[in-house]
């Protein structure tokens, strides 16, 4: 038996020397297949006595089952070995960039007036819509600005040939449009392009405006500091931000207010707002002794100038990608 | 407007520095829009005589002088060509500091200087260089020189809203700040002149309802060379109102105090008596600023016996104005309405400052004043003696009472001010406020045209407390939610689709040149501005292909290789009411791929836009019909339908336009109606297929002339049942086969919702669309 010993030693030996997954089943072959000596040495026992024989057949399956274990161990590191050359040799430089196509973006003022949107709707506020071709009743008129009121000068506004229409100079005349359809409560935003007769460095022929409209039966001058000072410091995220309200005159709002907020150490004109007035529901057909409310107005290309640090309102109308892509 | 401050606080002098003067006004309502210095920084210049003048032994072009500052007499080296023994001038004396130099003891040329006499320019008070600024002689001896001319004042801009006619004068402004600030106003009404001639001037107003009050005046004997004193053209200038001769500047002058525009006339170029009364059609007035208008029954002229001489309250005429030889004046102080003054200045293209204070109102109470105050001017400046006011008065603007709720201002402004300080607030406004229960009643002042229901009150009450002491609240509202519209995306998440397909949304003008409107829609008739503000803006835009097609153009311009631009806007379409559609476009241009490696690189083309306009519809799927568009090319353009309804178009530029509007290659582009692309089925879950599917290909020649749209729709009509899905995977024209014909390779899904299919019936379906392929289409079966 010493020779069966001698056999296992040298199977073991021959298997840790092989690296390759089919001469190592070869070699396999010459001591467990069909002629394999340990085959072999099975074969001879019924030539031991009978007595012999269990013990023998039991040394001879013990070396059997060493040589499995020791051709699996090896086996298995012959795999290991092959996919750890695969992987080697089919790694990537990973640092290259990605194929396919960019992404674009949007507009830096679109990306200001959604954010408009959504801050007011959080709140309540549905987004209305109206023509920019106006008539001189819903841009002035119905916004207690008759024909011929000095107020029309703060507005140098385009007409069209017909004389009897008009690019809106705001989009106030959405306010109207709107109460005219329902009754309060009512609670609207209205962005929009509005066109005025003014081109220079901080003034652009056509810009952008957000009107807001509230009106409800107690809706006051103190809800307008509130909603508007909320507002800007939700858009700017800055819980310090300060509002400043300045007496003004819109015809369509009183007490009428231009709004300041602070940056850095002074103060720039946002907005103006004021409180519905009782003409300007009178027009509409809502009972101005039952329902009240305020309006505003705010330019969004401002906005988008203080929050993106652009500082030439011309780059919004150029349409350079350069520029527009760095508000992707 | 412009006032001095010194002006103001003579009349009223709150203890406030200019800073929070500046404040109060505009925290009051009165924006004061800039405070400039009347004149820069500098100090020790006093007023010196000249006592004698020398020639400077070193140098031709100096003098030595002796001036008398006040102290021991200087001896100062002077350049200045107008310098003479006896005048008076500015003096700088040794350690002043002037805009941007310093006066150190010097010698110039080896003598000795002591200082520096000085011109305008030397002192920052104008451009002029030319020589010392002479000051008058009877200025003392060794006073500041900004005390004589009073450089310490500042000049408030001030820009009063258009509802504030009554802010536009010093006096108005002094009442204002009074009433803001509580203090004192210290003005007092003009004492009523004594006639000293019987001349009356005669006056007839034929339009009452235009002009309620009309004065005048005769001042006869009047010295019109007479000079205009440094005070007052101190004033004007700070006012901003040019100096022109003693009896215009003194109208100038008590327009600036009061308010009132007045007007003076040659009575000598004045045929009998002034009247007021509209312009007849044709008449015509050559007026001071040289422009001759031909007139109608628009305008209220100030006419004599034989012609139009001022335009009433707007402007006067050349020929009836104060002239050096004027020996008697008609002076004129009147109110006119505002409604026949408003608008004038727009249709005539220039203003007056007597306009702009009449179309907003001129206190009808104060036309008395401002002529006493005028006169008196004239008889101490220019001598003359005067005659009585003649005055006619019919019905002027009345000033209705205006009842104010307390309890309504509380609800308004979300604050409440009480009885006692609103009855205060409305007194020191002039208001005359009625107190009962909870209630005012108010009479507004004649000057505030501004005042006339209750809410006018309630914002005064609310600026005069200070909208800083209003708290800031946020409301509390009913929570109802906002609709949501699922079967309809808005404009938002259409950009953001379009930016995740790789466009950049840009902003193009809302107006245009006419030529795009011609070149890229043919159309003729775009809707025209009347006052465009250029005349390639001059048009609304009927598509938004030439914003994009220009944007294109600037940014290839600018070397960019790849642009994918979309934008989202209305247009205009000249029919009746203006439809103005809400339209989506997009461009694409250059390479097809950002420049990257394992891609290789090539030209965008109809195919890659067409891909993304299928993308920005999904689940949505659009037919291309092959049509033609003006801006597109031919061969390369279809209309967009949908449901059966035409949205849009895509297709690559007409070649014609790409060589016009200066590209190096064809943009495609897409344009579609933005309403279409918001609409989003609602999604509706079915069964899956229960069966697997079997895939088959296909693949036959065709003539080049038959479109693929029309086979997949054919075979999609015509098919077996169970055709669920065919799609084309290869499209090959060359080798093998024949010229003037194309191969394509379809790939067919078929499955049975009910069964497994065999193969049999499957064989049997694609010799169904194999027939169909030769029978409708001449194909060839490969």
């Amino acid at each position: 038996m010493q020779e069966l010993d001698k056999l296992v030693a040298e199977a073991i030996a021959l298997f840790g020397g092989i690296d390759d997954a089919d001469a190592l089943e070869q070699a396999k072959a010459r001591y467990v297949g069909k002629s394999g000596a340990l085959t072999e040495l099975l074969k001879g026992l019924g030539k031991l006595p009978a007595a012999e024989r269990p013990a023998a057949g039991a040394r001879i399956n013990a070396a059997k089952h060493q040589l499995e274990e020791a051709l699996q161990a090896r086996r298995g590191l012959i795999a290991a070995r092959a996919l750890e050359a695969r992987l080697a040799g089919e790694s990537i430089d990973v640092t290259l960039p990605g194929r396919g196509r960019g992404m674009g973006g949007l507009h830096p003022v679109s990306r200001t007036m959604e954010r408009i949107e959504q801050l007011f709707r959080s709140i309540g506020f549905e987004v209305a819509d109206g023509p920019e071709i106006e008539t001189d009743f819903y841009n002035f008129t119905a916004l207690n600005q008759p024909d011929n009121h000095p107020a029309r000068s703060m507005h140098d506004t385009f007409y069209l040939a017909d004389g009897r229409h008009l690019l809106r100079t705001h989009t106030s005349p959405i306010q109207i449009r709107y109460m005219e359809q329902r009754q309060p409560p009512i609670r609207i935003i209205a962005p929009g392009r509005v066109y005025r007769v003014d081109s220079d460095a901080t003034h652009s022929p056509m810009f952008h405006q957000v009107e807001g409209l509230w009106i409800d039966d107690s809706v006051s001058f103190a809800n307008l500091k509130g909603v508007l000072a909320d507002f800007f410091q939700r858009f700017f995220e800055d819980p310090g931000l300060q509002l400043r309200f300045r007496p003004s005159f819109f015809p369509f709002t009183e007490p009428s207010a231009e709004i300041d907020m602070s940056f850095g150490d002074g103060w720039l004109e946002v907005g103006g707002c004021g409180m519905v007035h009782p003409n300007v529901l009178r027009n509409v057909g809502i009972d101005s002794e039952r329902y009240q409310g305020f309006a505003f107005g705010l330019g969004p290309d401002r906005l988008t100038m203080l929050r993106y640090r652009v500082n030439d309102l011309r780059l919004f109308y150029e349409n350079d990608l350069r520029f527009l892509k760095q508000f992707v | 407007m412009r006032i001095s401050e010194h002006w103001l606080r003579e009349l009223v002098d709150p203890a406030l520095s200019t800073a929070q003067l500046s404040d109060l006004l505009t925290f009051g309502g009165v924006e004061v829009e800039a405070v400039e210095p009347a004149a820069p920084p500098f100090d020790r210049v006093v007023v010196a005589e000249v006592l004698s003048v020398e020639k400077h032994p070193q140098a031709d072009r100096l003098n030595v002088c002796r001036a008398n500052a006040g102290t021991a007499p200087l001896t100062i080296v002077c350049g200045a060509p107008n310098v003479r023994a006896g005048m008076r001038v500015p003096a700088a004396l040794v350690g002043a500091r002037l805009p941007g130099m310093e006066i150190k003891p010097a010698k110039v040329r080896g003598v000795e200087s002591q200082g520096m006499l000085c011109s305008a320019r030397e002192l920052g008070l104008g451009d002029c260089a030319d020589g010392l600024l002479e000051l008058p002689v009877t200025a003392t001896i060794g006073m500041s020189v900004r005390d004589l001319l009073d450089l310490d004042d500042h000049v408030l801009v001030t820009k009063p809203t258009p509802n504030r006619g009554d802010c536009l004068s010093v006096l108005g402004m002094a009442r204002e700040v009074a009433a803001l600030s509580g203090a004192r106003l210290k003005w007092a009404a003009p004492a009523a002149l004594r006639p000293q001639i019987e001349d009356r001037a005669a006056v007839t107003v034929e339009a009452p309802a235009d002009c309620p009050r009309y004065g005048a005046r005769v001042i006869r004997g009047v010295n019109a060379k007479a000079l205009t004193p440094e005070w007052m053209l101190r004033r004007l200038a700070r006012g901003g109102i040019r100096a022109i001769s003693a009896v215009v500047d003194i109208t100038n002058y008590v327009l600036l105090e009061m308010g009132q525009p007045l007007h003076a006339f040659d009575a000598a170029r004045v045929a009998g008596g002034v009247c007021v009364r509209r312009a007849r059609d044709g008449e015509e007035l050559k007026l001071l600023n040289g422009s001759l208008l031909r007139l109608d029954s628009d305008y209220l002229v100030i006419a004599d016996a034989k012609q139009p001489l001022a335009l009433a309250g707007i402007m006067g005429g050349e020929d009836s104005g104060v002239t050096g030889g004027t020996r008697d004046v008609i002076l004129e102080s009147a109110f006119f309405m505002p409604e026949v003054i408003a608008g004038k200045t727009r249709e005539l293209g220039f203003g007056s400052d007597s306009a702009y204070r009449f179309e907003r109102g001129v206190d009808f109470a104060g036309t008395r004043n401002a002529m006493e105050r005028a006169t008196q001017l004239i008889l101490q400046i220019c001598g003359g003696r005067t005659g009585p006011v003649v005055e006619v008065a019919g019905t002027l603007p009345s000033r209705r009472p205006v009842r104010l709720r307390l309890p309504r201002a509380r609800r308004i402004l979300g604050f409440g001010v009480e009885a006692a300080a609103a009855v205060s607030i409305l007194e020191r406004l002039g208001c005359r406020p009625v107190l009962a229960g909870d209630t005012v009643e108010v009479s507004p002042p004649s000057y505030r045209f501004d005042i006339a229901i209750e809410e006018d009150l309630i914002e005064e009450l609310a600026r005069v407390t200070g909208y800083d002491r209003i708290p800031a609240e946020v409301p509390v509202a009913r929570a109802n939610m906002l609709p949501a519209a699922e079967a309809q995306r808005g404009a938002a998440t259409v950009r953001r689709t379009l930016a995740a397909l790789d466009f950049q949304e840009v902003v193009t003008y809302s107006f245009v040149d006419s030529a795009w409107e011609a070149d890229f829609c043919s159309n003729p008739d775009p809707v025209a501005l009347a006052n465009p503000i250029a005349s390639q803006m001059g048009v609304m835009r009927s598509s938004l292909i030439g914003g994009l097609v220009q944007a294109v153009g600037f940014n290839a311009s600018r070397k960019q290789p790849r642009l994918r631009m979309f934008e989202i806007g209305r247009c205009f379409i000249n029919a009746p009411g203006y439809p103005q559609p809400w339209r989506v476009g997009a461009v694409a241009y250059g390479d097809a791929h950002p420049q990257q490696w394992g891609v290789p690189a090539r030209i965008t083309d109809f195919f890659d836009l067409k891909a993304d306009l299928e993308a920005l519809l999904a689940p949505a799927v659009a037919i291309f019909v092959p049509a033609e568009h003006p801006a597109l090319h031919p061969g390369k353009s279809a209309r967009v339908v949908l449901d059966g309804q035409e949205i849009g178009w895509i297709g690559e530029l007409h070649p014609r336009w790409q060589r016009k509007y200066d590209l190096a290659a064809s943009p495609v582009l897409f344009e579609l109606e933005l309403a279409a692309v918001e609409k989003r089925p609602l999604p509706a879950g079915g069964e899956v297929p229960k069966f697997p599917a079997m895939r088959r290909d296909l693949a036959a020649e065709f003539e080049e002339s038959v479109r693929f749209g029309d086979i997949i729709a054919e075979l999609r009509r015509a098919g077996p049942a169970i055709l669920r899905d065919v799609t084309v995977f290869d499209l090959y024209r060359g080798e093998g086969v024949q010229k003037g014909k194309k191969s394509l390779a379809f790939s067919v899904l078929l499955q049975d919702t009910q069964k497994t299919l065999t193969d049999a019936e499957a064989e049997k379906a694609m010799s169904e669309l194999r027939q169909i392929l030769q029978e409708k289409f001449n194909a060839k079966l490969r």
